[in-house]
């Protein structure tokens, strides 16, 4: 049935971009965490779907460290942290949120403009609206990064704009590297997160607001 | 996995890193850092004479990747030899613990590994996986002080270097996509010189799209403005041997992989020209970072901004393309290379003298340090342009050859030029002479490095050898 094969990979896919938007209007840092495992939760069953349709096992390790790692682990790392910095409450978008999902949306409707219209020569449907939503979460990652101040959201904006190449690197068919990849991003994240525990930020700035670390400059001391 | 040596410029680093991580005393990995660094050189300039393995799937060398890894590998060795008469100091001054030392040492190795295994690969794939990891070891040792001011230098190098290699790797996917349908599915499609053999067959938009979201995203790690606000930071709080590092040698690795997508679009005839993205940049970056030269107060901050500068001009005259203007680049690239490196020498020992960065603070370094004064004064004037080093003869070349394309962007090279001269001398003249002021403790680093780099520069100013002027002609071909 190539048919409803391609129907649930469109609409997981699709929910990945859904699970974006969500993402956007979250304000409260504990439940951007949990949209954030949810999207990860997506990721991994796109992921093991695209492994299953293209027989290509060793996609299931990708959706493997997408399900383990990003879904469960992260998420509960960084819960634990908020927690201890007493932060889980707060989320302070520096943009309101009415232009931010316009913005959001336009982001969406060029990269699908753009992407269908590159891939018109494509022979699989599926590659080409891949494309287009992994285009479109890792920008609306990208706009997450941009809108918001505090360090931890900025840290799910970017595992969300990742989560969004993972996307793409399965959609791709036959792509080498695609564990690696999938590893090194771990490995990324990972960072991060011990980064952001081990430096602590909050006991070296007391926040973690990255406004409020901004003034550190070598120009401005005087 | 045989011992050639392709292999060995890989396999030595990651041995030593892996050594260097178990070893408790400083002293000893520090000289183990500088043993590993002159093998690793060594198989890289053996690369010259030995015959050269077929590019494989993974690796390759040819004539222009050879360019890189000699001058990486050289520079690498000069650095690794300055840190080890450094660091002791940092030690005793208490800025890192013997603990943060063993992680340097190591994460040193680990770059070296990543710089050069991006050199080497033959596979846009692993290009981006070793680009990544010579990004986070760098961004490890950044934060190596603890400071306030280099952990929010590591964050920010750390987010918009992130940002940098996701869109480059959404380009890479898209290479990919485009390849795909031609060469069949898996690995061929991402072999870079297959990719090239057979670009003119590739879907030319699908290239367009894919080269914008790599020189933005690659273009963010060679420092051009305006992406390129994680570098000043990031030069200014880490240990000045990874500044000379980093702006000698990581900015250089990045370029290297935006020229091997360049080349691959030029390569399509029907695809964007790569060339007018890249002046455009290039021009951006010179002018911006001259400008911003003037309100400097740190000095490594300074000389950082004219590492954009200098990036700015080199991926100026690739954009330019053709032989002389790659010549051109080329030259300059080697000679900022070795004349920023040897600033950033002569900083750090300058740093540890003075204690401190601020621009104010450090006078009349010619009166009380001759020798590391005018290795500083000499070293500013060839990274300003001033005949008879390299840095002239290559910045000459640029600006002739723009006058005979373009005159108009010509002026406006120039002009950044003057600018970024005017306001390098300005600095200069506060620093090495007048009255010495300020704390004088004695010397603690070697001057050694800093020397050979200025003897280079100045022979290769006077009279560039002959097989070297032969060789860089071949690549600039190679180029296109």
């Amino acid at each position: 049935m190539p048919d409803l094969a391609f129907d649930i990979a469109h609409m997981l896919a699709g929910s990945l971009v859904l699970v974006s938007f969500m993402m956007i209007y979250q304000d409260r840092l504990s439940a951007l965490l949990n949209t954030f495992a949810l999207q990860a939760l997506l990721l991994a069953a796109a992921v093991g779907w695209q492994a299953y349709i293209q027989g290509a096992s060793h996609l299931y390790a990708s959706a493997g460290i997408a399900l383990v790692f990003k879904a469960i682990i992260v998420p509960w790392a960084l819960h634990k942290m908020i927690q201890r910095l007493g932060i889980h409450r707060e989320v302070e978008t520096v943009v309101g949120v009415v232009p931010t999902m316009l913005a959001g949306m336009g982001l969406v409707a060029l990269s699908i403009l753009l992407m269908l219209q590159l891939t018109e020569t494509a022979e699989s449907a599926l590659a080409r609206e891949d494309l287009a939503f992994s285009l479109s979460v890792i920008l609306l990652g990208m706009l997450m990064m941009v809108t918001r101040r505090n360090a931890v959201s900025q840290v799910v904006g970017f595992m969300s704009l990742e989560n969004g190449l993972i996307l793409a690197t399965t959609g791709a068919q036959g792509m080498p590297f695609v564990v690696e990849i999938s590893v090194a991003f771990s490995v990324l994240i990972a960072m991060i997160v011990i980064g952001v525990f081990l430096f602590r930020i909050r006991e070296r700035f007391d926040s973690v607001d990255t406004e409020a670390i901004e003034h550190f400059r070598g120009e401005k001391r005087s | 996995m045989s011992f050639d040596p392709p292999s060995l410029v890989l396999i030595v680093p990651a041995v030593a890193a892996a050594m260097l991580a178990l070893m408790p005393s400083y002293r000893a990995s520090a000289w183990i850092n500088v043993a590993a660094s002159l093998l690793t050189f060594l198989a890289a300039a053996s690369l010259f004479v030995v015959e050269r393995p077929e590019a494989g799937d993974y690796l390759h060398v040819d004539d222009l990747n050879i360019v890189f890894i000699v001058l990486n590998t050289f520079v690498g060795l000069t650095a690794a030899v300055f840190s080890a008469s450094y660091i002791g100091h940092e030690l005793q001054t208490g800025r890192v613990t013997p603990a943060n030392l063993r992680f340097y040492h190591a994460m040193y190795q680990v770059m070296m590994f990543g710089m050069n295994l991006a050199l080497v690969s033959n596979n846009i794939g692993l290009m981006w996986v070793a680009v990544e990891l010579a990004t986070l070891s760098t961004v490890l040792m950044v934060g190596l002080y603890r400071t306030h001011e280099a952990l929010e230098a590591a964050w920010k190098y750390f987010i918009l270097g992130s940002v940098g290699i996701a869109l480059a790797l959404f380009g890479t996917i898209l290479i990919y996509m485009a390849a795909q349908p031609i060469l069949g599915e898996g690995l061929p499609s991402m072999v870079s010189s297959k990719l090239i053999a057979s670009a003119a067959e590739l879907d030319p938009k699908m290239l367009n799209v894919a080269f914008v979201f790599l020189i933005v995203g690659y273009g963010t790690k060679v420092g051009l403005a305006p992406f390129h606000a994680w570098l000043p930071d990031a030069h200014a709080e880490g240990p000045t041997p990874i500044s000379a590092v980093l702006s000698g040698l990581l900015l250089n690795v990045a370029l290297y992989v935006v020229l091997r997508f360049k080349m691959l679009m030029a390569a399509n005839e029907t695809a964007l020209a790569p060339g007018p993205l890249m002046v455009a940049l290039g021009l951006l970056s010179l002018v911006f970072a001259a400008a911003m030269l003037y309100r400097r107060r740190d000095i490594k901050r300074l000389f950082a901004y004219s590492s954009i500068e200098h990036m700015g001009i080199i991926v100026f005259a690739f954009g330019m393309g053709g032989a002389l203007a790659n010549f051109a680049g080329l030259l300059h690239m080697v000679m900022h290379s070795l004349t920023k490196s040897a600033i950033f020498f002569a900083v750090g020992s300058i740093a540890q003298i003075k204690g401190t960065q601020r621009l104010a603070d450090i006078r009349g370094l010619t009166q009380s340090h001759p020798l590391l004064g005018w290795g500083l004064v000499i070293a500013v004037l060839s990274i300003a342009g001033m005949p008879p080093s390299g840095v002239f003869m290559s910045e000459f070349l640029v600006v002739t050859t723009s006058f005979s394309r373009a005159p108009i962007l010509a002026l406006v090279l120039v002009f950044g030029l003057v600018l970024a001269f005017a306001a390098l001398l300005l600095h200069l003249t506060g620093v090495a002479f007048g009255e010495p002021s300020g704390e004088d403790e004695p010397l603690h680093s070697t001057l050694v490095p800093l020397w050979l780099h200025l003897a280079l520069i100045m022979l290769i100013g006077l009279h560039m050898p002959g097989p070297m002027v032969e060789w860089f002609r071949s690549v600039a071909a190679l180029l296109g």
